[in-house]
């Protein structure tokens, strides 16, 4: 999650202070992990160093900081880029668990047990998510659809592994 | 020892110990066990021709092991005659398969009523029983449609309610969304689930998918014909 994109979108649909920004980010995108004050207050002093937001008078009122940022014409620009162009696509090539089935193979340890361990811990992660798909709301589910598919996708990988073990583990230790 | 004896050593609902099977001299189970209790979700997953779908048809009493025994409800099935074994299925198991196997000639409220039909109900009881359960899985409305006039989910969910309406102690599924679209695949496992919990009915559900499988309170993986059973083992069960 890209912080300051984030906040500059908030900030796009209309100017607002730290606390209320932190608040719509947590409803939105908190999930569990809600932005702590330090971080948005850090975030906003250097979108407004890069000119991306221009901070408002400071008004008086409780807490460290009472200004109403507004997002830039620059701001808006660094926000459409953000958003239009494609994130990096992460293949993982160097994975935990590629490593785990090598070391297996090449040591003659059972890789198709720890493959078996490995499938169960993701079906029940995949439980828990579906669980909380059930009981949120549509962003819930939106959020849990996407850790899902990637589940899944781990998932696929490992039953493709365990049906090639036997080739793997000759090509290894040839 | 006494039958009652015996019968308490298999306290599972459903329970397989040690079963073969083969195929002329294709072997589909090399001792397979499982052990599944009252009311639980089980997913059998595994590879294209591991023996999931032959372990399954034989914990169903559709096919006989060549060896080991098959117990549901503290009785042994697997040596029943076929007879005995036909009476079992039909009172006491749901069935429902990759593609419905609806009987096309017939009309959705036809196809659910059947087996009340073949089990002597009244015909006015077997269609009352056989509206509700359409009803309740959205299918209101669509009782004179046939197989044909229904979508691969309509269709399914047609042979969910003619597994349910028995009001069976398990269902067994069998790919039972896998000729159905990720999201009516959902919708229709949504719905055996939440009638399974809400009837306390055991499942036993074949699938090759994770994301199905994950319906389940646990999955096994049939393997050459053996069964894995890592999901007890991770959680200390």
């Amino acid at each position: 999650m890209s912080v300051p994109n984030t906040l500059l979108g908030l900030l796009e649909r209309e100017p607002s202070h730290g606390y209320d920004l932190k608040r719509e980010y947590d409803s939105y995108f908190g999930r569990g992990r809600p932005l702590p004050f330090g971080q948005v207050y850090s975030t906003l002093a250097r979108l407004a160093r890069d000119k991306l937001v221009a901070p408002g008078e400071a008004e008086p009122g409780e807490g460290p900081d009472r200004k109403r940022y507004t997002i830039t014409a620059a701001g808006r620009q660094e926000l459409e880029t953000w958003l239009a162009n494609p994130i990096e696509p992460e293949p993982h090539l160097q994975s935990v668990l590629f490593a785990k089935v090598v070391l297996a193979l090449i040591l003659g340890r059972p890789a198709g047990r720890y493959i078996d361990a490995q499938r169960a811990a993701h079906l029940r992660r995949m439980r828990e998510l579906r669980e909380r798909r059930r009981r949120g709301g549509p962003l819930d589910a939106l959020l849990a659809d996407y850790a899902m598919f990637h589940l899944e996708a781990d998932l696929r990988w490992i039953e493709l592994t365990e049906a090639r073990l036997a080739t793997l583990k000759e090509a290894l230790t040839r | 020892m006494s039958s009652t004896d015996v019968a308490q050593q298999h306290r599972a609902f459903v329970e397989a110990r040690g079963l073969f099977r083969s195929f002329g001299r294709t072997p589909a189970l090399r001792g397979a066990d499982v052990a599944v209790d009252n009311g639980e979700i089980l997913a059998v997953m595994g590879p294209s021709g591991s023996g999931k779908s032959t372990f399954l048809h034989c914990l169903a009493g559709i096919f006989k092991p060549d060896q080991g025994e098959v117990w549901f409800d503290g009785r042994r099935i697997d040596d029943l005659s076929e007879g005995a074994r036909t009476q079992l299925r039909r009172r006491a198991f749901g069935f429902v398969f990759q593609f419905g196997q609806l009987v096309p000639e017939l009309t959705s409220a036809d196809n659910v009523a059947l087996p009340l039909l073949l089990n002597r109900e009244s015909r006015k009881k077997a269609y009352r029983q056989a509206g509700s359960w359409l009803e309740r899985l959205g299918l209101g409305g669509l009782e004179g449609r046939r197989s044909g006039e229904l979508s691969g989910g309509q269709a399914q969910r047609v042979a969910l309610a003619r597994a349910l309406v028995v009001s069976p102690k398990v269902i067994f599924a069998d790919e039972p969304t896998g000729s159905l679209d990720s999201l009516t695949g959902e919708q229709v496992m949504n719905l055996l689930v939440d009638s399974a919990r809400a009837e306390g009915t055991t499942v036993v559900l074949v699938t090759h998918d994770a994301r199905i499988a994950a319906f389940a309170d646990r999955e096994v993986v049939v393997r050459d014909g053996v069964v894995s059973d890592y999901s007890r083992a991770g959680t200390g069960r």
